[in-house]
């Protein structure tokens, strides 16, 4: 085997390859050749860097050099400078958005210096269509331990002790999960694999599954081996299709190498899997929900208990756990339960992946130890606000999460800080957003998302949200009273009460959360009729400033619906209630005569 | 694709495909290895660093040394080409020159692992701008 003195990886993450990464990876294969340098250095196309901002993202190893938004045509420059004369092509390095500075390698850099990297350990890092860069990397060797060497009780007890809590969103101890799962008696027994993510702007399961398919696949292995069933299913959404091919990948391998299939390891624990395409109806992510849409049921929830550990799919007890959840397990156990619950806070051990987006300069996937402030993950990992504005909140826990505020910044995330909070983990969305953002249409959006997905079958969530949703529009929309604020908090307490299952006492929320910590706004809309972030189009008050109006009527023609008159050479007016705020008047002045309020 | 059929298999196939992942695996922690950097613009290049530096990665996998070897530009010493710089964690670094295959295992042996100074060390003369406040 030729020993390469360097490696390029190459992210071939879905985000990246829209980008063309194939096309990267192609040109720096064939530009290593025409330089005769294929023995020297190895191209690999890896999972998600997690810096998705500035992507493609190629990383050349040993010296962790990291260069960012690289196009197929730098790639012979790549070669011919870097590969062959060691020379970084600075242009392509990352440039600190503070100092200014090129970054030499990623270990410099910001983002990464205060992450911690457990459940994304292979994330960006192995070849994900490649088994022997996963076990290469003690891949399968956690499953090989326990099948062989211990009880699975001792490996609950494993799971127990490192305090791993579900990472879908509820927080759920895992390890007592499995358990109750493992004492259900039954002839078959299922675990189920969530990939059914769901939430606006999350990507984490995702980035998992095309980065390190592997590593859930043995967690699910683990897992059946611990509450005793032989079957996996993974119910993953059709719409990630890179995700599905990159699991069918790695089964496949897995099967060949006898790490699936009958008589593991020599022993006599069986296990495979099998994939299931949800739709990418957000109910589905409630396990009940899951269960009957895998069953070919329609995607509804029922109420619990029975909980699935007792009767799941098929009326067999089962195990759902989410793909971070799963692809935290096999480190567990290599690394030791105590190891584990050596990070993070006191109540939610281990690490945490977000997906941050929105009005943040370093949009990507981040994976940071439980217990660091929303400060640190904003200002240091995501490299602050885009464009100098000023942070007014972040949003957690996507639609079934809330706002948090600027005196929450140093508040240590962790499931019960959140919680305390107003908001929630979720799946681990954060949406940040600054000052231009107006907290009523934020939560109008949320509410949006929640009506289209609402499976209707309870009245509440049918009916509520659709009540909610239209209360928020009539305030966005300049038509709403002060009353509305009172109507909206007891609507919303009344779905959390009455809802049937997970998504409907949590949708009410982003509702609830905005109007405690951005009441302000809420009664500017209804009293004042302004959106102090200037984004409420219907709240916009278009008026002409008449001294610096010269009377070119270039308004009066862009006006679509005649609001604008006045004589030429003459100040005009704007018609207020004719105005319709679409602001084409404002795009056409060349004096900017146009005051917008 | 043969099957794996225990666990000692498996252990056994692990060692064997590390050794591929090494470089990946040291990039993680360059801070605790010995950096080992081979001026390889055109002038090393000419003068056999390419050979050099397949010295030192072949030694280093065989010995299982923590240092990792990455490739340098010009250093401007070019008369002394190829040219070496080895730091040690904790040390200053220090720059080889006249390094041919021969003399690149002497260095790992005696500078590196043994920690006793050789001959042919160029004194440092330049402050680079990343050092400069």
């Amino acid at each position: 085997m030729a020993q390469y003195k360097m490696h390029l990886l190459v992210c071939g993450g879905t985000g990246c390859r829209a980008s063309q990464s194939e096309q990267i990876v192609e040109n720096l294969k064939s530009e290593i050749k025409n330089l005769g340098l294929e023995n020297d250095a190895q191209v690999v196309t890896t999972g998600c860097f997690g810096f998705c901002e500035k992507g493609p993202i190629v990383k050349i190893i040993p010296d962790n050099t990291f260069y960012t938004q690289v196009k197929p045509e730098d790639c012979a420059e790549i070669v011919t400078e870097h590969v062959l004369k060691g020379r970084k092509v600075n242009r392509l390095l990352y440039e600190d958005p503070e100092t200014l500075k090129h970054i030499e390698d990623s270990k410099h850099m910001g983002f990464y210096q205060k992450q911690l990297r457990i459940a994304l350990r292979n994330c960006g890092f192995i070849d994900p269509e490649n088994i022997d860069e996963y076990i290469a990397r003690d891949g399968y060797a956690a499953i090989g331990k326990i099948i062989t060497e211990m009880t699975p009780e001792a490996a609950i007890d494993i799971m127990k002790k490192s305090g791993l809590r579900g990472r879908g969103g509820g927080g759920f101890p895992t390890g007592l999960k499995w358990e109750i799962a493992s004492k259900n008696k039954a002839d078959q027994k299922y675990v189920v694999c969530n990939a059914d993510e769901g939430d606006p702007g999350a990507f984490m399961d995702r980035s998992i599954l095309e980065g390190d398919p592997h590593s859930v696949i043995e967690a699910m292995a683990i897992c059946g081996y611990c509450i005793g069933a032989t079957k996996g299913i993974v119910y993953i959404r059709a719409e990630y299709p890179l995700a599905i091919k990159r699991l069918k990948v790695a089964a496949r391998q897995a099967r060949a190498y006898g790490l699936l299939g009958e008589k593991i390891l020599g022993t006599d624990f069986d296990f495979d899997i099998e994939l299931r395409y949800g739709a990418g109806a957000f109910v589905c992510g409630e396990e009940t929900a899951l269960i009957h849409s895998m069953e070919g049921h329609r995607g509804e929830p029922t109420v619990k208990p029975p909980f699935p550990a007792e009767k799941g799919y098929l009326g067999k007890p089962t195990n759902v756990n989410n793909v971070e959840t799963f692809a935290n397990v096999p480190a567990i156990f290599l690394k030791g339960a105590e190891w584990f619950a050596s990070i993070g806070t006191e109540k939610s051990k281990g690490t945490k992946v977000f997906a941050l987006a929105g009005k943040i300069n370093n949009v990507g996937l981040i994976e940071v130890p439980m217990g660091i402030t929303l400060r640190e993950v904003i200002f240091e990992i995501g490299g602050g606000i885009k464009d100098g504005k000023k942070f007014k909140a972040v949003q957690t826990g996507g639609p079934s999460g809330g706002c948090l505020t600027e005196k929450h910044l140093d508040t240590p995330i962790d499931f019960d800080n959140l919680i305390a909070a107003g908001s929630m983990m979720g799946s681990g969305g954060m949406i940040v957003m600054d000052e231009d953002d107006c907290m009523v249409s934020v939560a109008k959006f949320y509410l949006e998302f929640t009506v289209e997905e609402s499976c209707g079958k309870c009245a509440p969530c049918r009916i509520g949200n659709k009540r909610l949703h239209e209360i928020l529009e009539k305030i966005c929309g300049g038509k709403g009273v002060e009353e509305d604020i009172e109507y909206l908090k007891n609507l919303s307490r009344v779905i959390k009460d009455t809802s049937l299952c997970g998504l409907g006492q949590t949708s009410p929320n982003p509702v609830l959360s905005t109007i405690e910590h951005f009441y302000d706004e809420y009664l500017a809309h209804v009293k004042e009729r302004i959106c102090p972030a200037g984004s409420c189009k219907a709240l916009k008050l278009y008026t002409i400033i008449s001294d610096k109006c010269t009377g070119c009527t270039a308004c009066v023609r862009a006006c679509p619906v005649d609001a604008i008159t006045g004589e030429k050479r003459q100040p005009h007016v704007i018609d207020a209630d004719k105005c319709i705020r679409c602001g084409a008047c404002y795009d056409k002045c060349k004096f900017t005569a146009i005051h917008v309020q | 694709m043969n099957k794996i059929k225990s666990l000692e298999d498996l252990r056994k196939m692990k060692q064997s495909l590390e050794h591929g992942m090494n470089i990946r695996e040291k990039s993680n922690e360059p801070d605790s290895l010995v950096q080992i950097r081979v001026a390889m613009a055109t002038c090393g290049i000419a003068s056999g660093a390419r050979t050099v530096m397949n010295a030192l990665v072949e030694k280093i996998e065989q010995e299982k040394i923590p240092a990792v070897v990455t490739q340098g530009g010009c250093m401007g010493y070019c008369y002394a080409e190829p040219t070496i710089e080895v730091k040690v964690p904790g040390k200053d670094p220090v720059v080889f020159g006249n390094v041919d295959a021969v003399r690149a295992i002497e260095i790992i042996e005696k500078y590196i692992v043994n920690g006793e100074l050789l001959d042919g060390i160029i004194p440092t003369n330049y402050q680079s701008i990343n050092e400069k406040q």
